[in-house]
């Protein structure tokens, strides 16, 4: 199960990444975000316009925007 | 030890490190670029409690020394040393949110790894307290090695303690044994960071709820929108009604001094200079000060308060649509202002293509200093009534025209994404910072440093233009019954352009306006002040206001389609000088300038034909 099909309000931990689907920079900039193997992580909120893009990823007590390539990327386990 | 001189604040985004470097420095502030780059260099003063003056320095913000941002790349230069012309700062002060610990000590940890005195600013301690985190500084303070100070910039709390020990922190470091940490990977200093922040939180309840609860409404799939659109037509309805007593006021004045210069003046070249030329050019840009103030008031406080990142969360799939991201909002947002910060705000976007396309695009936004031709124009033509309960005609039209700007710039993107800037779509990856109240003081300082930018313009470039535009529409003087604009130099040298811009409706005066308007676009309300000043056949006619004298020279299809014009046409020097430093080199400016001209000549053109065919 990847991060893009997590349910809205669900945790999760973040147990991959495939680093080789993303952007050399979008990875250094997600690392750096520790959005990374072991971080512990939930979905707050969805884009709209349609696609449900981007999404806001609540990580610790911070909230960040990323696509949803970017989560798609990312495998998770929930919690 | 030699005296402290340079100190710098350092952090991740978000940390409250320009609240924190307002409250330590004032409003004494010095803003220019890094030489080489567009990042900008915030430098301002601090006493410290000897009474000497220290320079301290508010670095970009940083999420590692790994820079994924020119932004970055100037704070790591400038804290290695490395960046040429720039002196080492001797203490750096560290920046922590003290309510996001965990994240923010991932940095902290490489900054204290230097091994340079630093003094650590646990900032934000109120929200951190409100979100119900208990921290222990002390526990912080070893757990890092470096003295640390709670703070709360905002209410100036702990500030004289971050002070003293800025003062002491170049002793401080020589007693303290620094920690052994050499090179360390992301993942171990990830590591130690939970855990030092672990040890520092006495007791943690529920996440803060008031944010998540205003996310919920203002990201909430439909209200979200609705939310933000509503407001973004506040902001316009505002400009317009808020200012106009302001502007009202400046105009009298303007009024006055011209009034008073008459009394007080045999008719001379000088009189004529300072009234006609001086005071009636320079006087009807002045006038749009409180709009630009207001305009601005509303942007700065968007920053302040965090909404403005999630009106970039919003806007991303539609900016993906167009093939940018939503971090090219906020620079075309702020290009509602003006085209000149927007694309100094590019720097944040990292997709180099990303960024070109959106600064190629920033002049279409409505800038403020279209403004004065547009609000002059529609107060001249469009008559003052509303059309439902509210919303006045005059401001409809207004929102028309900032609509019109914003649909070209969308398909200017999509266009030139697919042409000139063709690659792989950006990511969008940024932090949602939290909600906070915007402090009045930043607000004001933030608000000065804008309206002092606009004041010099209007004192320097705007001045000197319309004093040269004056006196070659003054001379050669005409012969008795002869029209001034028609003998005098400007109007020779607008009879050229005036054939260009004829079939779209343009007339002699504004062929005339267009040049000096080549500097900035409110000069043309300038332009068209002096030109219809000058020719006054008398007194009367020149007392009257220019919006009545247009509309009694100029029909409505030209109105229309130089209005058009404006929506398109690049008029603004300064806009190609900083797009030229911005991308290293002519070809971008000047591809920018061809296309802008083309789309303005094209859309004026319909305007005015569409116009004259449906009898206007």
């Amino acid at each position: 199960m990847t991060l893009e099909g997590l349910e809205r309000g669900h945790r999760a931990r973040i147990v991959a990444v495939d680093w080789s689907r993303l952007a050399p920079e979008d990875g250094v900039r997600l690392r750096a975000l520790g959005l990374d193997a072991g971080a512990r992580v939930a979905i707050a909120h969805r884009g709209v316009f349609g696609g449900s893009d981007p999404v806001a990823v609540m990580i610790g007590r911070m909230t960040v925007a990323v696509r949803r390539v970017h989560a798609a990327a990312m495998e998770v386990e929930p919690l | 030890m030699s005296r402290l001189r340079t100190a710098a604040l350092v952090g991740n985004p978000n940390a409250g490190k320009s609240a924190l470097f307002n409250a330590l420095t004032g409003a004494r502030q010095k803003i220019a670029n890094y030489p080489g780059v567009t990042v900008e260099r915030k430098a301002g003063r601090l006493t410290l409690p000897s009474g000497e003056p220290v320079e301290l320095i508010d670095l970009p913000g940083a999420y590692s020394f790994e820079p994924s941002s020119p932004d970055e790349e100037v704070t790591r230069k400038v804290v290695h040393g490395e960046f040429a012309g720039e002196a080492v700062p001797e203490v750096l002060i560290v920046v922590l949110d003290a309510a996001n610990l965990e994240q923010h000590l991932v940095f902290a940890q490489e900054v204290i790894a230097l091994g340079r005195p630093t003094v650590v600013a646990l900032n934000m301690i109120d929200l951190a307290e409100r979100d119900g985190l208990t921290l222990d500084a002390e526990a912080l303070a070893q757990g890092m090695g470096v003295p640390v100070i709670p703070t709360v910039a905002v209410r100036r709390r702990g500030l004289e303690q971050l002070i003293a020990a800025i003062g002491t922190a170049q002793v401080t470091a020589q007693e303290v044994q620094p920690h052994p940490q050499a090179q360390r990977t992301l993942a171990e200093r990830r590591f130690t960071a939970a855990n030092i922040a672990h040890g520092a939180i006495l007791s943690e309840t529920a996440q803060h709820r008031l944010h998540a609860g205003l996310d919920k409404v203002l990201l909430h799939p439909w209200m979200g929108p609705l939310i933000l659109f509503g407001f973004l037509f506040v902001m316009f309805q505002a400009v317009f009604a808020w200012a106009t007593p302001f502007a009202d006021a400046l105009e009298a004045l303007a009024g006055m001094m011209a009034d008073a210069i008459n009394n007080n003046m045999g008719p001379s070249f000088v009189r004529d200079l300072l009234t006609q030329g001086v005071i009636a050019g320079v006087g009807s840009v002045v006038v749009f000060l409180p709009q630009i103030v207001i305009l601005f008031a509303f942007i700065l406080a968007m920053e302040a308060s965090g909404y403005m990142a999630r009106a970039a969360f919003l806007m991303d799939r539609m900016m993906q649509g167009v093939g940018l991201s939503g971090r090219s909002f906020i620079p075309l947002l702020s290009s509602f202002a003006c085209a000149i910060p927007g694309i100094m705000a590019t720097r944040s976007i990292s997709d180099p293509k990303d960024r070109l396309t959106t600064i190629l695009i920033a002049p279409l936004m409505t800038c403020s200093a279209r403004l004065p031709v547009y609000a002059v124009i529609i107060s001249a033509f469009i008559p003052h009534r509303t059309v439902g309960p509210g919303i006045g005609l005059q401001g409809l039209v207004m929102f028309g025209l900032y609509v019109a700007g914003i649909v070209g710039a969308m398909a200017a993107a999509l266009v030139l994404r697919q042409t000139v800037t063709k690659g792989a779509a950006s990511g969008f990856i940024m932090e949602l910072p939290r909600y906070q109240m915007p402090l009045f003081k930043d607000l004001a300082i933030g608000l000065w440093q804008r309206a002092w930018i606009f004041l010099r313009r209007a004192g320097t470039i705007i001045f000197t233009v319309t004093v040269v535009l004056w006196l070659l529409l003054s001379f050669p003087r005409a012969a008795p019954g002869e029209s001034q604009v028609e003998a005098s130099i400007a109007g020779q040298l607008s009879k050229g352009l005036a054939v260009v811009v004829e079939p779209i409706g343009f007339n002699r005066e504004i062929a005339l306006a267009l040049i000096p308007a080549m500097a900035a676009r409110e000069v043309a309300v300038s332009s068209l002040a002096t030109t219809y000043a000058v020719d006054a056949t008398d007194e009367d006619a020149a007392a009257q206001g220019l919006a009545s004298q247009l509309s009694a020279k100029w029909s409505l299809p030209t109105a229309l389609a130089f209005l058009a014009w404006f929506v398109f046409a690049p008029q603004c020097l300064s806009t190609i000088a900083v797009t030229r430093r911005e991308t290293n080199g002519w070809k971008w400016p000047l591809f920018m300038l061809a296309y802008l001209f083309g789309l303005a000549y094209l859309f004026a053109g319909i305007t005015y034909w569409s116009a004259v065919a449906l009898g206007l």
